[in-house]
């Protein structure tokens, strides 16, 4: 398992105004937030969690198992670092416009110390009922037994809400996020649904540029006996230029949506037409 | 940030890669000047942020001053890609032997670096990963361990390099990563690259920057080409707004990449056309929401607009401020279709129905409605 109602939480930049806010709605939602870091607010607190200087003195006090980062892109990846340094096993990084660079540097560093990252340009993930790590908004969400996992953020919260409408549940709900280089990919998240005992499908929602929902699909076709549901957004898209996410990109004839849409169908992936056809989809095979 | 080939064979100099002598020139007189000045023949090309100039007769051979400046006013003015000639570089003409391809960039699936290489250069590489793949050889490394010498020697034999040009083969594709890196690069290509006499040079180079990469580089930061985008384009991205035109009539704002790119699958599946790409960004308030639509007004040719909000860092009360503030002081007029729901949704529609203004509840009957007025 990734993460439980009893993962301790460290939120990095939580004085921020995106973290501090986040850091509430997340407490709200019942997250344990134990620790907050920000270089110089050392000894603050916010909503009554205790802040720190730095990630090794919150880490000395607190069991953190998972940490959030909303730190501003040009000291973001040093922040991804300084958690993976504490030994954080999970660091979930929200902050979007990190340059690619600076995100293989960090993915280097957390894969050489054993870490796992989850962005970045992500929402994080919700865990329905339990607790959540970023910035998915709970009270959409119902706690069942369909995984989601997505580059998008906006179009997680389309599905979720298309799931809960039919009183279909969800278990872990992972936004990957939509930069050309990051952590945990389709391949992990499809892993990580297909060996827990809580989840009884899965829905993917890909979009152009790269490759991901290929290798997606030929994970399935070996490992997968779960049902999963796949969305493709991006087949209006014109080639060559990029749809607002760094990594959605057709480029030179790879990273299409026919190409995704196709190599999900013959991996057994039943394909929705809009996001709202998820829930029909997925009510079906349940 | 897309780089022209005048500018990106610069950074590969200041890398310590050699390129032929060259020039740039507006006009045929100075195209004449610079082929006077290089000496011999010289090629003229044009500088467009786009491929395929070859074939669309923006590159031509000239054997001195006169015939640079005949060949500059035949490129001068071309339209290539979309884009006019506005400027060509002259460079010295050097004698060809084998041509190689030679590029680093980032790697997706690895999440670390990769450099690809080809005994066939001179063809665009989608062209030879479409024709033969196994002639691509590709190579991983670290940002900061960059490519190992031993690396790009097994490289050169793959490819190979003339044991003779092996030292100049490794100096090159080390300082290849080191260029894509120092500049916070996406894309480093050389091609081709070319043995000519004793020695290798790059005669053509395509660079494009990290956008999220600029802000350490300042002098990079000088070097944007205006033709890249529209100018409206421009205007959304100095307001943190991701603005794509396209084609048609539909009018989009959204909230997030992957829903407004599904936006589009759903108008275009509907029967409808959109007329923009436009992502107003996570946690966007009132005043960035006026801002977009302002943007999408701008284009004479929509006949609707359809905005599209599931708040959840968004905050629809501030979506619905927004969309009020923009219709008071609005150029023109055009019909509506709003769908908002998410973080504070009751307050967003409170504020539209004050305004006099509906809200559909789901996508699809938000885009069929846009669609029929549309229509």
């Amino acid at each position: 398992m990734l993460v439980s109602a009893d993962t301790g939480i460290l939120v990095q930049g939580i004085t921020g105004r995106q973290g501090a806010f986040h850091a509430g709605l997340m407490l709200e939602y019942g997250a344990r937030v134990v620790a907050g870091v920000v270089p110089g607010r050392g000894g603050q607190a916010v909503h009554g969690v205790p802040v720190f200087n730095t990630v090794e003195e919150a880490a000395a006090g607190h069991a953190i198992d998972a940490g959030v980062v909303f730190v501003p892109p040009f000291a973001a990846a040093d922040a991804v670092c300084e958690q993976v340094d504490a030994g954080i096993d999970l660091v979930v990084v929200i902050t979007e416009g990190i340059p690619v660079l600076d995100s293989a540097r960090m993915l280097a560093y957390a894969r050489a110390r054993g870490s796992r990252i989850l962005g970045p340009n992500c929402p994080g993930l919700i865990l329905p009922g339990q607790t959540k790590l970023g910035i998915i908004p709970g009270d959409i969400a119902l706690p069942g037994r369909v995984g989601v996992v997505s580059r998008s953020g906006t179009l997680t919260y389309e599905v979720i809400q298309a799931l809960t409408d039919r009183r279909i549940g969800q278990g872990l709900c992972l936004g990957i996020g939509g930069d050309p280089i990051k952590g945990l990919s389709f391949v992990d998240a499809l892993a990580i649904y297909e060996a827990d005992p809580d989840v009884d499908a899965m829905v993917l929602i890909g979009e152009i540029g790269g490759r991901d929902e290929e290798l997606a699909a030929e994970y399935i076709t070996q490992a997968c006996r779960k049902p999963v549901v796949g969305f493709v957004a991006g087949r209006a898209a014109p080639p060559e230029r990029r749809m607002g996410h760094a990594g959605a990109i057709v480029s030179g004839g790879t990273g299409a949506a026919e190409g995704k849409i196709s190599a999900l169908a013959a991996a057994g992936v039943a394909i929705a037409s809009h996001p709202d056809h998820v829930g029909d989809l997925v009510a079906a095979r349940l | 940030m897309k780089l022209h080939e005048y500018q990106s064979r610069q950074l590969l100099a200041d890398s310590g890669i050699a390129v032929p002598e060259a020039r740039l020139a507006a006009d045929p007189a100075a195209a004449a000047q610079a082929a006077a000045e290089l000496g011999g023949p010289v090629v003229v090309k044009a500088q467009v942020l786009s491929g395929g100039r070859g074939k669309a007769g923006g590159v031509k051979l000239a054997a001195g001053a006169e015939a640079a400046a005949a060949a500059a006013a035949e490129i001068l003015g071309l339209e290539i890609g979309g884009h006019r000639v506005a400027r060509v570089m002259v460079a010295e003409a050097v004698d060809i032997g084998a041509e190689y391809y030679l590029a680093a960039l980032p790697d997706r699936e690895t999440g670390r670096l990769m450099v690809m290489a080809s005994a066939a250069g001179g063809i665009e590489i989608e062209t030879v990963a479409a024709r033969d793949p196994d002639a691509i050889r590709t190579v991983g490394c670290g940002v900061d361990s960059g490519l190992a010498p031993f690396q790009a020697r097994r490289l050169a034999f793959q490819l190979g390099i003339p044991s003779a040009l092996l030292g100049d083969f490794v100096r090159i594709a080390t300082a290849l990563v080191d260029c894509l890196v120092g500049n916070d690069a996406s894309l480093v290509e050389i091609n081709p690259l070319v043995i000519s006499g004793d020695r290798l040079l790059a005669i053509d180079a395509k660079i494009t920057i990290d956008d999220s990469g600029l802000f350490r580089h300042a002098r990079l930061r000088t070097l944007r080409n205006p033709e890249e985008e529209t100018a409206t384009e421009a205007e959304a991205r100095e307001a943190g707004i991701s603005y794509v035109k396209l084609d048609g009539t539909i009018g989009c704002m959204v909230n997030g990449a992957g829903l407004a790119m599904a936006l589009l699958d759903v108008i275009v599946s509907e029967g409808g056309e959109p007329a923009n790409f436009l992502d107003v960004g996570g946690g966007a308030d009132a005043g960035q929401v006026a801002k977009a639509m302002n943007l999408i007004l701008a284009d004479p040719e929509v006949e609707v607009v359809l905005v599209n909000i599931f708040g959840g860092i968004t905050r629809c009360d501030d979506v619905a401020r927004g969309i009020v503030q923009a219709l008071a002081g609005l150029p023109r007029r055009v019909p509506l279709q709003i769908r908002l729901v998410g973080t504070n949704q009751a307050a967003g529609l409170r504020i539209l129905r004050d305004a006099g203004l509906n809200a559909h509840r789901d996508m699809l009957s938000a885009v069929r409605a846009a669609v029929a007025l549309a229509g």
